[in-house]
């Protein structure tokens, strides 16, 4: 009966993020894609923008004894064969780069590999439109 | 039916990244012809001031990319009375920004299917 109810009521969620990997309202988005998978809902797209782009990042290192967000969202995303977007423009102008990136710049440091993709902002507009529910975290 | 969006634009035009990169958000909409809404509140209201001299900050100014909107089908323009009266604003540099209350902000985000806030 439980099963049924969650199958009848689920989602889809969009899900952006638009605020730093240490801050509050990336892990609380972090949870929050956890518990929506859990609960039985379906997310269509993770997009990180502005701020957001640094939770993908693997340069990120992370105090021993504090939650290791970029990692968390890797292992997630991975875990759970997400699609996991990250806006370009916005990657570009903090750092974030793949390999191909980094290559197009001539730049030493790649830090948003797999599973990540690096794409533009039709990617949000695209999973507005696919999603029930766009979910926000870390806007203004 | 595409879904409607509802940008929320709350950021001054020199505080940082967030003005333009909330108004990417627009444009790209805009660009794929879907209905989308941008609404400038609290300090996203500084966006839409006159005489701005972005030179004198080394940055490149917003208002162009601004005054662009309606030529990319962003035709749903509005900003909030209070946060211009609040920050001393008369008249607005976007001619097409419909001028809203506080309760029609509520009626406006209500009527989006989705909105974000940057």
């Amino acid at each position: 009966m439980h099963a049924v109810l969650l199958i009848e009521s689920a989602m889809k969620f969009a899900i952006a993020l638009f605020s730093a990997a240490h801050a509050p309202s990336s892990r609380r988005a972090l949870l929050f894609a956890q518990a929506a998978l859990a609960g039985g809902h379906e997310i269509v797209r993770l997009f990180f923008y502005q701020d957001g782009v640094y939770n993908a990042s693997a340069s990120v290192v992370t105090p021993q004894d504090e939650l290791d967000v970029p990692r968390q969202w890797r292992a997630f995303v991975t875990d759970h064969q997400l699609d996991g977007v990250v806006c370009i423009a916005a990657a570009l102008r903090r750092g974030v780069l793949n390999e191909e990136e980094a290559k197009r710049y001539q730049r030493d440091a790649v830090s948003a590999g797999a599973p990540w993709e690096l794409s533009g902002l039709g990617q949000l507009h695209d999973a507005v439109q696919d999603a029930d529910r766009l979910i926000c975290f870390g806007g203004a | 039916m595409p879904k409607s969006l509802l940008i929320i634009s709350r950021q001054a035009p020199w505080s940082g990244p967030s003005a333009r990169e909330a108004l990417d958000i627009v444009l790209a909409g805009g660009a794929f012809d879907l209905p989308i809404g941008l609404l400038f509140l609290d300090d996203g209201v500084f966006q839409l001031a006159a005489k701005q001299d972005a030179k004198a900050l080394q940055q490149k100014d917003l208002s162009a990319n601004l005054q662009a909107l309606p030529m990319f089908g962003v035709e749903e323009l509005f900003v909030c009375g209070d946060s211009s009266t609040a920050r001393g604003l008369e008249g607005f540099a976007l001619a097409e920004a419909q001028v809203l209350s506080a309760p029609e902000i509520t009626v406006l985000i209500d009527r989006y299917d989705q909105v974000i806030t940057l």
